[in-house]
């Protein structure tokens, strides 16, 4: 590891901005929910890295874990849940395309 | 710093192959291989407890958790493979330029680490992670086992409507 934290910050930094591009570009673009929610897990990760990052810059990283954890939770909570709910949707239309889904259209 | 340069390309490849590969499964096998890359830099970064629950339930459940749903779908059939494969490269040939001019521009980026993080407060007993959990953020505890239990209870109400539906 590098001594100076502001360098390693940075480069840690790039990576997970890098990586939410790559999820933010997926969400934009997907048609699939399956897929849509793979773009959401891509984000979470470069979330997750950069509070590690933070915290190990910062010296805080026991604080840092316990943040991660609770993320990493939450985030199998919601794939689960949100999992569940594209089957019902899937059941219903046979499709996991998101534009022909427009029966809640106003 | 070398091998968390290669770490960090490896996650952002690994990143960009799961969004671009047009079958389902293998963007799953994808996603659990920047689990992996993810849990290798938290290992890097001396946070070995968050590192061992990323490996093992962010590259271990959660795809199983895709691939079973995958397996309750149908399989697409080789021609509508081929067009999904079209539309895929159609719709995605620019993510690598966009992440090549990403990284230039933030290599060129010069911020001082004063600018982007407060100086950090003296945490009393905050040097292990079961001593954060159990004595500082009881709160995050109890939110923890209210979101899993939401997430099951959420999970069982799928499953009752779905028999119920049957």
């Amino acid at each position: 590891m590098s001594n100076d934290p502001g360098h390693l910050f940075m480069i840690f930094a790039a990576g997970a901005a890098l990586t939410l591009v790559v999820g933010f570009y997926s969400l934009i673009t997907t048609r699939n929910l399956l897929r849509a929610l793979i773009g959401v897990e891509i984000l979470m990760k470069a979330t997750t890295l950069l509070i590690i990052v933070t915290g190990y810059v910062s010296g805080q990283v026991a604080l840092a874990q316990a943040l991660a954890i609770t993320l990493i939770i939450i985030e199998v909570a919601v794939i689960a849940v949100a999992v569940g709910v594209v089957l019902c949707i899937y059941r219903h239309n046979k499709s996991l395309d998101a534009t022909f889904f427009t029966n809640l259209k106003g | 710093m070398a091998i968390d340069i290669v770490l960090l390309g490896g996650l952002v490849l690994a990143a960009m192959a799961t969004v671009m590969t047009a079958r389902l499964l293998r963007a799953v096998i994808w996603l659990a291989v920047t689990s992996v890359f993810v849990a290798l830099l938290m290992f890097r970064l001396n946070a070995n407890i968050a590192g061992v629950f990323e490996l093992s339930v962010c590259a271990g459940l959660i795809p199983a958790i895709f691939i079973t749903s995958i397996g309750l779908t149908q399989r697409l059939t080789p021609e509508a493979l081929a067009v999904r494969r079209r539309e895929r490269l159609k719709r995605f040939w620019h993510l690598p330029l966009i992440v090549i001019l990403a990284g230039i521009a933030l290599s060129r980026l010069h911020v001082p680490l004063e600018a982007v993080m407060a100086p950090a407060p003296a945490a009393p007993a905050a040097a292990d992670v079961r001593n954060v959990l159990w004595a500082l953020r009881h709160t995050d505890l109890l939110g923890q086992i209210v979101v899993l239990l939401g997430g099951v209870f959420g999970v069982a109400v799928l499953i009752m409507e779905a028999r119920h539906e049957q």
